[in-house]
């Protein structure tokens, strides 16, 4: 078992992206920490077989759903809810940490925002993403699809084109 | 769609993983999950990998020895739970300085010697009692751990010392005159014993 710094160097980039996705950049933090904190608690029982990007992923997750609670903001929803208003696009309103793109993804709805972040931020297979979302395969695609398509919509700006992937 | 690339990282990642590990190993060490903590640090005998238990200091390794594999070798027999977190080593750290510099002799440092087992245990653990400057051969060693016949066992603790430095296995020398096995290597034996004479 290779030792645990190896893992949060190779993967720590990846976790934290996906975190900020889910959460925005300072809560992202918070999220990391719990992250490997957790996994570094459970690491000496991880298999050897385990994908540890998935396994890392899965408990971003969860972390990204209990932060949420405990701030007592709107809970990532189970449910596909229309969006929300936003102030994205109206000049002078833009955070200037942030990039459209990070902004424009938030705005998503829950389970496509999760299924963009796992799949084009942290490179997971849909089989994958549809266990950690407790969805079936094809749900996962289609919310990645469709998140895609609403990001492409509404934001034109923040996605260059490019071959499809 | 370019979605990967344009997710990919910001400049600022660097700086905010390198906060965010820093925090993660404080935040480990906290909760006891910190079973092994490292660092590497420069001294004239090259790049030192410094590691520690709670217990205290458990191994010392030079570059010629592979940081990377030695700390394979301390997440198979120690813990996996292994992060590089200076902190805890910041007094051994200090005391190495000291120690090159000429202003130190000793090192009082808790150790964990978990590494080595049996007669080499029993060897290191008598080492230190061969003060700064001084040198010893095999043999006299042997005596002084009560088997005379060992010093080829002795030779072998002194090799596979797993805290070169702190205990001076580079104080224990072949009866004929060569600087003998040495982790760090002959050269890094005799700058250390040059270290002491001077």
């Amino acid at each position: 078992m290779q030792p645990f710094e190896k893992v949060v160097a190779q993967h720590g980039g990846t976790v934290l992206r996906v975190c900020r996705v889910l959460l925005g950049r300072h809560d992202a933090e918070d999220a990391w920490s719990e992250t490997f904190l957790a996994a570094m608690r459970a690491y000496p029982d991880l298999p050897e077989t385990a994908n540890i990007e998935a396994w890392l992923v899965t408990i971003a997750h969860r972390k990204a759903i209990d932060l949420l609670r405990a701030r007592k903001r709107q809970p990532i929803p189970v449910e596909d809810v229309p969006e929300a208003p936003t102030a994205l696009g109206v000049p002078g309103a833009a955070d200037a940490v942030d990039g459209d793109l990070w902004q424009a993804v938030r705005a998503l709805p829950g389970k496509q925002r999760q299924a963009v972040a796992y799949h084009y931020v942290a490179g997971l297979p849909y089989a994958e993403i549809a266990e950690i979302l407790g969805v079936t395969t094809d749900a996962a695609r289609r919310a990645a699809a469709d998140g895609i398509r609403n990001l492409r919509k509404n934001y034109p700006g923040a996605i260059r084109e490019g071959a499809p992937s | 769609m370019n979605v990967s690339s344009d997710f990919a990282s910001s400049p600022a990642d660097a700086d905010t993983l390198e906060r965010l590990r820093l925090r993660l190993g404080q935040a480990a060490d906290a909760e006891g999950l910190l079973d092994v903590a490292y660092t590497t640090v420069d001294s004239p005998v090259g790049a030192l990998l410094l590691a520690a238990t709670p217990k205290g200091l458990v191994r010392v390794a030079f570059d010629i020895e592979d940081h990377d594999r030695v700390l394979e070798t301390l997440s198979k027999r120690i813990s996996p739970r292994v992060l590089r977190a200076p902190k805890r080593l910041d007094a051994t750290a200090r005391e190495l300085d000291e120690y090159f510099a000429r202003r130190r002799q000793v090192f009082d440092l808790p150790l964990d010697l978990s590494l080595s087992k049996g007669f080499r245990q029993l060897v290191q653990q008598h080492l230190p009692e061969i003060g700064y400057g001084q040198t010893r051969t095999y043999g006299q060693v042997a005596a002084l751990v009560g088997n005379p016949k060992a010093f080829r066992a002795v030779g072998t603790a002194c090799a596979t010392n797993p805290l070169p430095l702190v205990v001076p296995c580079h104080r224990v020398l072949p009866a004929d005159g060569t600087p003998g096995r040495y982790a760090g290597g002959p050269e890094a034996k005799l700058t250390l014993l040059n270290l002491e004479a001077a």
